[in-house]
């Protein structure tokens, strides 16, 4: 067994801001999981027709893998220490040996390959992000921030897990922060980051990215009952509520929590436009919920063929993040 | 979503494991609290899980049958499908492809067999045969 680590497990929402945030209170930055959803400028709507997960066009409430530490690092200043191999025996190595000098390491894995989720959440999602804190006997001791409870993994589980290849293949990345800034310069830093979240939601120029492709998803799902049959139908809805729901906190799940970023933000910052912008978007929230509660009851009822009400509920989430984000692009 | 509205439906599909959920309580101040899971994403979920299930049940049939080869069973009881399977393998899907017919899937070295069982975390007997 390597020396342990002491370590304190925290449940998070999403596991890379979970991840980060923990790693980063490790070293003694106090920065709450919101605070590095909100700062990392992670929060988005993308929907790709021409990308297949599963079959299925790719739907996304977060920017990919990797950009929320990568946005963090970026913005706080502080260096990543980031690590992918090719060998598997030399992933597994210098995982250890970071251990063994006390250093928690985030890692980039596979869900479909860690025996510690249940079975029916395993599914072949390659950018799962835990920390490993320890070795004992052969296992892994692993924070995985979306458990309550640390768990342990074996090694071999957890080298497989690190080195699956296909979409979004971790190669067996592994990282931790090098260095941490001693204070965060929140009057600066937060306004940066939400114009970097509005401009993005409302000025990106392609139309799969923000505002706009939620109102296109809107249409196309208005349509779809006339262009695929019934079951394909429910397959590509129940997609975008997987995604929404399921894959780490989701659509709904990321608006909460960028919400509560917002309400940090403007606590510490006192600013009230930042309170009122975070019931806005608990709103936001609520009405990606009721998105995924009409879509999931069409997904249920075999004999419901019309697909209005879905289309109707994601323009109503669509026009509650318009509204958010010019809310927040008006001068305060 | 209110902290007294966050959902406990007690998901099949969570297996026991309680996720972490931002809500807003009483006194209008954001906190994390976990919950049992709700209902909408065990739908959701299930969906997923029964659509392999049900390609994994046609491939078998197609197998048994001679038209099909272990492997396209296999692959969707793995939870992949080809642009996935050829993925994790490092193949091309033209390649793979041929592999879910029985003639060429035969004809796979010992090499290929072994690299289509690791993928699937599977051994190379059980990759070969059908469940009874």
């Amino acid at each position: 067994m390597t020396t342990p680590i002491s370590f304190t497990h925290r449940h998070a929402g999403h596991c890379e801001s979970g991840v980060i945030s923990s790693l980063l209170r490790h070293r003694g930055l106090n920065i709450s999981e919101p605070m590095v959803l909100g700062l990392s400028a992670a929060l988005t709507f993308a929907h790709f027709p021409f990308i297949k997960v599963g079959g299925l066009p790719l739907t996304s409430y977060r920017m990919p893998p990797g950009a929320i530490y990568r946005g963090l690092a970026r913005r706080l200043g502080f260096r990543m220490h980031t690590e992918r191999f090719r060998n598997h025996a030399a992933g597994a190595r210098a995982l250890d040996a970071h251990l063994h000098r006390g250093q928690p390491v985030g890692v980039q894995t596979s869900v479909f390959w860690l025996p510690y989720f249940p079975p029916a959440m395993r599914f072949h999602f390659n950018a799962h992000n835990l920390i490993v804190f320890g070795k004992d006997e052969g296992e892994y001791l692993v924070s995985d921030p979306v458990f309550e409870h640390p768990q342990r993994c074996p090694a071999a589980d957890l080298e497989k897990a690190r080195f699956v290849k296909g979409l979004l293949s971790p190669r067996g990345l592994i990282y931790f922060p090098e260095n941490v800034p001693a204070t965060i310069d929140l009057a600066k830093l937060v306004p940066a980051a939400i114009r970097r979240t509005v401009n993005m939601m409302l000025r990106t120029p392609i139309p799969f990215i923000g505002v706009r492709a939620m109102r296109r998803l809107s249409v196309k799902i208005a349509g779809l009952p006339k262009a695929v049959d019934p079951r394909l139908a429910r397959l590509y809805v129940g997609q975008i509520v997987r995604m929404q729901e399921e894959i780490g906190t989701g659509g709904g799940g990321f608006r909460f929590m960028y919400a509560a970023f917002l309400q940090e933000a403007g606590e510490q910052l006192n600013r009230p436009h930042l309170i009122e912008a975070s019931a806005m978007m608990t709103a936001t929230g609520d009405a990606w919920r009721e998105f995924a509660s009409v879509s999931a009851r069409y997904i249920k009822d075999k004999s419901q063929v019309d697909t209005e009400p879905l289309s109707r509920a994601m323009a109503v989430a669509a026009d509650h993040e318009e509204t958010v984000y010019r809310f927040l692009l008006k001068p305060h | 979503m209110k902290t007294d509205d966050i959902p406990q439906d007690d998901n099949p599909t969570l297996g026991g494991v309680r996720k972490q959920v931002y809500a807003v309580d009483d006194d209008g101040r954001y906190t994390a609290k976990p919950t049992t899971g709700w209902e909408v994403e065990s739908i959701v979920t299930s969906q997923a899980v029964a659509e392999y299930a049900r390609l994994a049940a046609d491939a078998l049939e197609r197998a048994r049958a001679g038209s099909a080869s272990p492997l396209e069973f296999h692959m969707y009881d793995r939870r992949l499908e080809l642009p996935t399977l050829a993925a994790a393998a490092g193949l091309w899907q033209w390649q793979v492809r041929r592999h879910l017919k029985p003639g060429p899937f035969r004809s796979l070295s010992p090499a290929q067999l072994e690299l289509y069982a690791t993928t699937l975390g599977i051994s190379v007997d059980e990759l070969r045969g059908l469940p009874a």
